[in-house]
């Protein structure tokens, strides 16, 4: 069982370490700077997938079918929400990611001239833009556990959100817009993702009439594009639509 | 070394710490349930924070910088061309080195995303075994890799961003008309998947060095397409290989008929 893991781990990696040992010998023609630092960071590597995978099939994904079960057979619509909501939000406002591009977007948006360029308004500023991307991902999760249970097609809900994506970016401010696009992808982190996964394949597996399949998948890609809407929204209810002739 | 192991730790731990509270929370407050396996479930979230902790350390002693470093050094006008600048519009084929490096990087980074892992362990228990793990990982891959390796040709050529993006969406609306209704949750997901811990730090410098070189790109836009393609390919692959495979079986997943079919 462990020397499986451990193989699993192994095979895993192997292909990026073949790429990067065989650039440096045969392409690139240069000698290994720390030899040692890297072999003791690639055994890291190895064990801590290791350790990861044997941590998603003991811990995340149980908690999350787990809550699935439970809130299926309690029934309460209301209480499933505010959880899928407060996961969403609470797994994203502490996101390292995300902390440094709303610092990043916050001195943009000085040197811009959008807000002020003091300490205080800067760093106001970069938590209203956290709060932003987390209520959207608690957002996004609320959507994605009513359309398991009322059945939605995702391909509907995506496609709508590029349309609304497309047009926003036309009418929000333009430093804005960069921000916006970045802050898609940070939000699905690796703790995240098996959780939101278990969480949406639970619940369409105890619901009759879902399929844990069609209806299970989805909510991922839900959380990375309602931050991309919130936040150029927030732009447009903070600064404004887009000066006319400056787009 | 010890710092850079207490704030991998203290980063994963926070993830993992408010998904705890919540859970205790609900659990005793809402659901008013024990939690069966208690001991099991906090050990299993004890391995994910460590495990993922070390995953990252180990990335930034063995991986990253030497990663980083090759690829500033072939998107460099030295490598490439022989002296210390880039020709105005410098030929897309002279960066041949580049354009496999962006593949292969991209196709091997993705097998190694612990997040892709997770979600195919859960796309072959919700498939009940239709799905291989591995075989989605694959496929995933090779969308990554594509999607990279167009990237660094579009920076190098300076095409628009907005058209490849705008006709990669336009493929993935067509497919999404034709394409097996139970694959698209989940080709969906395996875009949002792939940006993130090993992929995009090398992604990222790739672009820089790229951007950084070649005259008249803009760094800061430029590093952004590369991770928007690498979004955007493996919804393309996932359904692409679903509809392969499904035409070559000649049947399979005809019975649900739940999205914009007829």
């Amino acid at each position: 069982m462990l020397s499986h893991r451990l193989w699993n781990a192994v095979r895993d990696l192997l292909p990026i370490i073949v790429v990067v040992v065989g650039f440096q010998t045969l392409v690139l023609r240069q000698p290994f700077p720390n030899a040692a630092e890297m072999v003791v960071g690639t055994i890291f590597v190895v064990l801590g997938l290791m350790l990861f995978v044997q941590g998603l099939e003991m811990g995340l994904f149980p908690i999350g079918e787990a809550m699935a079960y439970a809130f299926a057979r309690k029934g309460s619509l209301s209480w499933l929400l505010v959880f899928g909501f407060l996961l969403g939000f609470s797994t994203t406002v502490a996101e390292p990611a995300l902390i440094a591009i709303a610092g990043e977007a916050a001195s943009v948006a000085s040197d811009a001239g959008y807000i002020a360029s003091d300490a205080a308004t800067q760093s106001s500023y970069a938590l209203q833009l956290r709060l932003t991307v987390a209520v959207s991902v608690g957002a996004a999760i609320v959507i994605g556990v009513l359309r398991i249970l009322r059945g939605w097609p995702v391909q509907y809900l995506i496609m709508g959100g590029y349309v609304i994506v497309v047009g926003a970016t036309f009418i929000a401010p333009e430093a804005i817009v960069g921000i916006a696009f970045d802050s898609g992808g940070v939000t699905t982190s690796t703790v995240t993702v098996p959780l939101v996964t278990a969480l949406g394949v639970g619940l369409a597996t105890s619901i009759r009439g879902r399929d844990p399949l069609i209806d299970g998948f989805g909510m991922i890609a839900l959380a990375s594009l309602t931050p991309m809407i919130f936040v150029m929204i927030f732009g447009i209810v903070r600064f404004g639509f887009r000066a006319s002739g400056a787009g | 070394m010890i710092d850079g192991l207490a704030t991998a730790l203290i980063d994963t731990g926070r993830d993992v710490f408010a998904v705890s509270a919540l859970l205790l929370g609900f659990q005793y407050l809402v659901l008013r349930q024990p939690i069966l396996n208690l001991r099991r479930l906090l050990a299993g979230l004890v391995l994910v924070v460590v495990g993922l902790a070390f995953f990252l350390i180990g990335l930034e002693l063995a991986l990253f910088p030497l990663g980083e470093h090759m690829a500033t050094q072939l998107s460099s006008p030295q490598f490439v061309f022989g002296s210390d600048t880039v020709p105005d519009s410098p030929p897309w084929w002279k960066y041949g080195w580049v354009y496999l490096f962006a593949a292969i990087i991209g196709f091997s980074t993705t097998l190694a995303e612990p997040a892709l892992i997770a979600v195919a362990f859960k796309a072959e228990k919700a498939s009940r075994g239709t799905i291989r793990p591995w075989g989605l990982r694959l496929v995933v891959a090779v969308g990554v890799a594509l999607g990279i390796t167009l990237g660094a040709f579009r920076i190098v050529t300076g095409s628009s961003l907005v058209f490849f993006v705008a006709v990669g969406y336009l493929v993935v609306i067509v497919q999404t008309a034709f394409a097996p209704k139970s694959i698209i949750p989940l080709a969906y997901d395996s875009g949002g998947v792939t940006t993130s811990t090993v992929t995009v730090p090398l992604v990222t410098a790739l672009g820089l060095g790229l951007a950084s070189t070649i005259p008249g790109r803009n760094p800061a836009l430029d590093g952004f397409g590369l991770i928007a393609f690498a979004s955007l390919f493996p919804m393309i692959t996932v359904m692409g290989y679903a509809q392969l495979a499904n035409w070559r079986a000649g049947r399979g997943f005809k019975g649900d008929q739940k999205g914009m079919n007829p």
